[in-house]
């Protein structure tokens, strides 16, 4: 077990000495698998965050009637009414003009701008929420107010969540097919490194079989170097997205600032994070391991 | 502990490098295999090695068939017998000390027993005080002793090899043979092939010779 240990050990310090012995090249490697890597994480991570924001909209389906400007108090009423009567309606909400603008005002911070306005430029508005969310419902329901009289703008607020949600399965493929091609890349550099130094280390390997290695014994070094290998690669590839996100954040805070929000790009998760990592090794072995099993036996002779 | 029954080896092209070879050799014997060049010498240690595989006949050593073993089971043989290459094998990216470190890595050895080890090792074929040197530094003879220094490490108890005073001036071939019969003296059993005369004058024991893949009696 001790011994174990120990050899195991020992092929750990001469991975990182033959790293080190062509610090250039083992530098550049790692930098490229972490490009090719942060490339699909990138698109993932940001992925998430849109659908973080599509989750928070589609939560409950609205319907926005918005008002001709001439619409009497009267009408309001009456609308208000047959609204709240309607079979497919839950609950209506009115905003009147005057709201609205103290909304805006309150919210987005330009009451400089509002506040020199001559005359309030919005409408009066119905927010309505229907019963159920089944899109084709929702839609009639869109369509029959559309009909009524003075209800100049109607608009249901999922359909464009609709569109973002198949837009994100869209985008979920696209990065899925991007992080396959990599990761075919990745495993394509470290079976190439991996040869070089199979045929670099020739005489070794045939010397060392001459006086008793096992294949098990031979293949461990050169696993354990695409595995740390591309383990670095992993790494560089978090720090990339990480550092990447928080500079996005800096600049970010200065955008939605303006609207008032507060709204921040979420990191990688720490199941992300690890799933990166865990992956990325085991793409650099699985190179390995291919080269090795295509190389080796050509020594295999002695 | 070795036994060649009917033995034959025939190379890829059809070249007959061993024909119907047949020998015991007991544990703790020196035995001496004699031959021209192509008389088929370092074939036949190569069988023993699991090197080459025979066409015909069984190879034994210490009770396994080595013909029919399996590839999984080579290693712990060669682990067992100290090899002197006729083209050293020596390895020149690294130091003695690392050179002679290599077969013990290879079964597994503690370090800190290892390095006692590879440092007696040197100590026996003269070579300690240059342990940090690398084999290119090294003279022909130096360069042998290496080989034996590797071979040895592992503290096997049969010693094939294979012309090691070849190209060798007298003093450092004398100073090589002096170390077989040390080995030969605390029970290692040896099979040495050479065509060099003045080992062959000078040192009695049992001899097989061999000319064009047959056995001479
Ligand atoms: N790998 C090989 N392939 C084909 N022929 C070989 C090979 N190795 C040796 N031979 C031939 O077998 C014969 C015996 O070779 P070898 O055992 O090396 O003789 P020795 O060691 O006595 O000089 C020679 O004729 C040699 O050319
Ligand atoms: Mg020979």
């Amino acid at each position: 077990m001790k011994s174990w240990l120990m050899h195991h050990l020992y092929v750990m310090q001469y991975t990182v000495r033959r790293l080190r012995t062509s610090p250039l090249s083992s530098l550049l490697n790692i930098l490229v698998i972490g490009v090719a890597l942060s490339l699909p994480t990138g698109g993932y991570i940001l992925l998430q965050n849109l659908q973080g924001v599509a989750d928070k909209l589609v939560g409950a389906p609205q319907i926005s009637v918005f008002l001709n400007m001439n619409s009497s108090q009267d009408e309001i009423s009456r609308f208000t009414k047959q609204l709240e009567q309607h079979a497919d309606i839950s609950r209506v909400e009115f905003v009147s003009r005057e709201q609205a603008l103290q909304q805006l005002q309150q919210t987005t911070g330009l009451a400089d701008v509002t506040g020199g306005l001559a005359q309030n430029p919005l409408p009066h508005a119905f927010i309505i929420y229907p019963k159920g969310n089944d899109i084709a419902v929702l839609e009639s329901l869109r369509d029959e107010l559309k009909a009524w009289p003075k209800f100049e703008h109607v608009q249901l607020d999922s359909a464009w969540v609709r569109k973002l949600e198949a837009l994100l399965k869209f985008g979920r493929l696209a990065v899925l097919i991007l992080a396959i091609l990599l990761s075919f890349a990745l495993v394509a550099i470290t079976f190439n490194t991996i040869r070089l130094q199979i045929l670099t280390r020739r005489e070794e390997i045939e010397v060392s079989k001459l006086i008793g290695a096992s294949n098990s014994f031979i293949r461990r070094p050169f696993l354990y170097f695409g595995l740390v290998q591309g383990l670095l690669g992993g790494t560089t590839a978090w720090l990339i997205i990480t550092i990447s996100l928080s500079l996005l954040n800096i600049n970010l805070s200065d955008l939605v600032q303006l609207y008032a929000s507060n709204f921040s790009l979420q990191h990688l998760s720490f199941g992300d994070s690890a799933t990166l990592l865990v992956f990325s090794a085991y793409l650099g072995w699985l190179g390995a391991f291919l080269s090795v099993s295509q190389h080796l036996w050509q020594i295999e002779g002695a | 502990m070795i036994s060649f029954k009917q033995v034959s080896k025939r190379y890829p092209g059809g070249y007959a490098a061993l024909k119907n070879i047949s020998f015991e050799v007991a544990a703790g014997e020196m035995i001496f295999l004699t031959g021209h060049s192509g008389a088929g010498k370092s074939t036949l240690l190569k069988l023993i090695a699991a090197i080459e595989r025979p066409n015909g006949g069984t190879v034994t050593v210490n009770g396994q068939n080595i013909g029919k073993i399996k590839a999984g089971a080579v290693p712990y043989l060669r682990r067992n017998l100290g090899l002197i290459f006729q083209d050293h094998k020596l390895l020149f990216d690294r130091n003695l000390f690392d050179n002679v470190m290599l077969p013990l890595q290879i079964a597994g050895f503690d370090h800190r027993e290892s390095a006692k080890r590879v440092r007696a090792a040197l100590d026996k074929v003269g070579l300690l005080k240059r342990e940090k040197a690398i084999p290119i530094a090294l003279s022909g003879g130096e360069q042998q002793r290496l080989c034996i220094a590797r071979a040895i490490v592992n503290r096997p108890s049969i010693l094939l090899a294979d012309e090691p005073t070849g190209n060798l001036d007298a003093d450092s071939a004398n100073a090589i043979m002096d170390i077989f019969k040390s080995f030969h003296q605390v029970g290692a059993t040896l099979l040495i092939s050479t065509h060099d005369e003045n080992i062959l004058r000078e040192f009695k024991g049992r001899r097989l010779s061999l000319k064009q893949g047959e056995l001479q009696s």
